[in-house]
């Protein structure tokens, strides 16, 4: 038995039948455990998603008085009005760990619940564990007047919608 | 190739997985036994007669495999299907129609459950005709019983999960059966089993909850009792 076995050993070039079967019968396994996986990875990842739009109607632009932060809390974004009477779209989700900050008149700061980060009117950190200013989004307004946010389009920090 | 799985069998990960070497030694082979959770059921001898192919035609075996596979596409398909009233129809057209490998997936749940029920009947046949329900085995035979009921009653609670005709139908005349129960005690079930007196929501949940836990894990527990004893009376 224990000759038998060691055999293959001696000619280690030669194909025996038992290496050979083993090789097919492995290699077939291989193969359709990784068909199987693949199809598995393409059934995991699905093919129509029911989220909603990230572009989104803000309403009028007359709904705005001019210097003042408006929270969409659906959307969960800010529509800011400044003095001069542009506006910006800033994301009311904190970039530390996505909680939703609230605007506080009383302080004029966006403050986080969660954690403690505070951000101001532009939406830059003023304080606290954020790690990057609250995104600014794309904002535009039609020929009505209405004001359009595009949350799929992230913008740089000084891209403002003159009306 | 020899190369890389002789590397693989040396290495420490390798050592640390299976302590005892390859089975190149009788001590050895017993070892890959003895400290394998899964194998170390198996009896220390086995008969010749027993483990010849067409005494058993390994339909144990096979009924077990399609369970494996049945809990696999069945936990695959969970990731779609909601059991509401709402959304159960809707999400076995989506599996069918819109998710890749969906319909694959769920006519290999489907005829693994047919196949299923067919051989775990051809394997009490099968134990029947080589007299192994008798003593000292009656009890394994009891179990058998309950794992075939068990099997049965996989399908059937399977059955109402896509909600269409079939399935509602289905159920109503499976329940008014149990209904004809006297003494009052059918109504009380068939009442217990629908969460209700008619198959709605309530039906649909407890039968998902029925199909997708309750049983498979009874069914589960109940196998590891079939085969440890299996294996204790020196079958394989």
């Amino acid at each position: 038995m224990e000759e038998k076995l060691n055999n293959e050993n001696q000619n280690d070039n030669l194909i025996t039948r038992r290496y050979f079967l083993e090789f097919v019968g492995g290699s077939s396994i291989a193969i359709a455990s990784a068909g199987c996986a693949i199809l598995t990875g393409q059934f995991l990842s699905p093919n129509v998603l029911l989220e909603p739009s990230l572009r989104f109607k803000a309403g009028l632009i007359e709904n705005y008085p001019t210097d003042s932060i408006t929270l969409d809390k659906e959307q969960k974004v800010f529509i800011v009005r400044a003095k001069e009477g542009y506006f910006y779209a800033i994301s009311a989700v904190c970039t530390h760990l996505g909680c939703i900050a609230n605007w506080k008149s009383e302080d004029d700061i966006i403050a986080c619940p969660c954690h403690g980060s505070k951000f101001d009117k532009e939406g830059k950190v003023i304080e606290g564990p954020a790690p990057r200013p609250l995104t600014r989004f794309a904002i535009m307004a039609d020929e009505h007047g209405q004001l359009i946010v595009d949350k799929g389009m992230i913008v740089g920090e000084d891209t403002i919608l003159k009306v | 190739m020899k190369k890389i799985f002789n590397q693989l069998f040396r290495s420490q990960v390798w050592r640390s997985i299976f302590r005892h070497g390859l089975p190149e030694s009788n001590r050895t082979r017993a070892e890959a036994i003895f400290y394998n959770f899964f194998l170390h059921v198996h009896p220390i001898k086995v008969r010749k007669r027993s483990v010849k192919f067409t005494y058993t035609w390994g339909l144990g075996g096979l009924s077990f495999g399609l369970f494996i596979v049945l809990v696999v596409t069945g936990a695959l398909l969970m990731l779609y299907y909601r059991p509401s009233v709402q959304q159960a129809y809707l999400d076995m057209k989506d599996l069918q129609f819109v998710v890749s490998s969906g319909q694959f997936l769920r006519n290999m749940h489907r005829w693994s459950a047919h196949a299923m029920v067919a051989i775990v009947f051809l394997h009490m046949l099968r134990v029947f005709y080589t007299s192994s329900y008798r003593p000292p085995k009656e009890f394994n035979w009891v179990i058998g019983v309950i794992l075939f009921v068990t099997t049965i009653l996989l399908s059937y609670t399977g059955y109402l999960l896509p909600w269409d005709q079939l399935s509602f139908w289905g159920i109503s005349v499976g329940t008014n059966m149990i209904r004809a129960m006297p003494f009052g005690i059918g109504e009380k079930i068939s009442f217990l089993l629908l969460g209700g007196n008619i198959v709605g929501e309530n039906a649909l949940v407890r039968f998902y909850v029925l199909h997708c836990f309750i049983i498979p894990v009874a069914a589960i527990l109940l196998m590891a009792i079939h085969f440890w004893r299996v294996r204790k009376d020196g079958g394989v």
